[in-house]
């Protein structure tokens, strides 16, 4: 489920991305008589557009044992296989290499795709994700002094109830702290050539780079056992309801002074960031987990063969993606997942921040006591409010909370 | 409060021992890329 759920995230974010990147597919069988059949100008420059060209005029020019000139010829070619065809085998993945460290990487000589990658990585994939976390700070900011801080709009009770018990709040900040941490270390890994070096030096990007690493490795674990704590302890309360919708049109009353739309324990805005954390942790832990063990975990080779029997690439205009990837291209991609899931993962806990502490009057209570203002609660969650209430008391006769004001 | 102290005090925890978890079962990068003719620990 988790892998098949992995597979729709990534395959969406590497359509879109796949789709932004894609170029003109070169058709036809260029003249190569020229040549003699080797590459031509029209070749050289269609690559250096960017284009994807069918080289297979390249790849099986490997040379052929069987025509070696015999031992009776020395001036025959040696082995039937000159240097160029060898090097070419070699970037192509077909010659056959033995080699003396382990691992599936270690037989790939030379990788074709890894200057595609670090343009990617060193470009748009660090000039967005900046872009996004900036305007996301940038719209918090506006929103904070437009809005201003949500304040409980009604008389303060003085009594408090329970909304998170201690249990909630500790998986809460297992799975929120070691994120802050994780989102730290990631943008100093990195924008840590490009930005940190010159900053800093090398000398001292070493040690941080170092360390980071080692914190980003091993502090994953804690984000995951969050992460599974906090989906079995909230999955039914943020189950979808009818009321959701109120509260959605309503905008969730944090646009307008005095409008409190019902809400269960968790409103709709509340569902929405649980349903994209969860899913969007599961997509980053197991693209994590696939770089955290490098080679043992290849996730993109069938979550291209879903994409591509699933029609979607083809309705994107990309084409079928590729099936048969060395091991250093599926590293590629999970990074390129993992970093592009976490982007979106940062902006948005950004926002739950923002909303969780400065941006609402009483909002941290809940994660830090467990006690909230029955007013706030009243207010925000009237329908869990009813729910506790009515537990609490074998009567109905109090009035209830659920009925949506506007003050 | 305390117990969001309490969970910090668990990632470092947790953070430790997958690390000495990891190392112990043979994970690390160096046992999982040495073989009889490859030495990457001198």
């Amino acid at each position: 489920m988790a892998r098949a759920l992995f597979a729709f995230l990534s395959g969406v974010l590497l359509s879109l991305l796949l789709s932004l990147a894609a170029v003109a597919q070169e058709t036809g069988v260029p003249d190569r008589s020229a040549t003699g059949g080797a590459q031509t100008l029209s070749d050289i420059m269609s690559r250096q557009r960017g284009a994807q060209i069918d080289d297979s005029f390249r790849s099986g020019a490997t040379g052929n044992p069987d025509n070696a000139a015999g031992l009776v010829n020395p001036l025959g070619t040696l082995g039937g296989v000159s240097d160029p065809e060898l090097w070419r085998a070699l970037r192509y993945g077909s010659a056959d290499v033995t080699v003396s460290a382990r691992g599936p990487a270690a037989g790939v000589v030379i990788q074709n795709e890894g200057i595609w990658w670090l343009n990617f990585r060193e470009g748009p994939l660090m000039r967005g994700g900046a872009w996004l976390l900036g305007g996301t700070l940038l719209a918090l900011v506006l929103f904070y002094l437009i809005r201003g801080r949500i304040r409980i709009d009604g008389e303060k009770t003085g009594n408090t109830v329970t909304r998170f018990k201690a249990v909630e709040r500790f998986a809460h900040w297992l799975m929120g702290g070691s994120f802050i941490v994780l989102a730290l270390t990631g943008l100093i890994t990195l924008f840590g050539r490009t930005v940190l070096i010159p900053m800093f030096g090398r000398d001292s990007f070493a040690l941080l780079a170092g360390s980071s690493k080692w914190i980003h490795n091993n502090i994953s674990w804690a984000f995951i056992i969050g992460l599974i704590l906090v989906f079995f302890m909230w999955v039914l309360h943020n189950l979808p309801k009818r009321h959701d919708l109120t509260w959605l049109a309503q905008g969730g009353g944090i646009l307008k002074k005095g409008v409190h739309p019902p809400a269960g324990k968790f409103n709709a805005g509340q569902k929405l960031i649980f349903w994209t954390v969860i899913l969007l942790g599961a997509s980053v832990s197991l693209s994590g987990l696939s770089l955290l063990f490098p080679f043992e975990m290849p996730l993109f080779a069938k979550t291209f063969a879903v994409l591509n029997s699933s029609g979607l690439p083809q309705l994107f205009g990309i084409g079928d993606l590729p099936l048969a990837q060395t091991p250093h291209q599926e590293m590629q991609y999970s990074q390129i997942a993992h970093a592009l899931v976490a982007f979106v993962l940062m902006a948005i806990v950004l926002a739950h921040i923002y909303i969780g502490s400065v941006g609402m009057e009483g909002a941290i209570d809940a994660m830090s006591s467990g006690e909230v203002e029955e007013q706030w609660a009243r207010e925000h969650h009237s329908l869990w409010l009813d729910e506790i209430s009515s537990e609490d008391r074998p009567s109905d006769s109090a009035p209830s909370a659920s009925e949506p004001t506007v003050e | 409060m305390k117990t969001m102290l309490l969970a910090f005090a668990a990632i470092v925890l947790i953070t430790i021992t997958a690390n000495f978890a990891l190392q112990t079962a043979g994970f690390s990068s160096q046992e999982q890329n040495l073989g009889a003719a490859v030495r990457l620990d001198q």
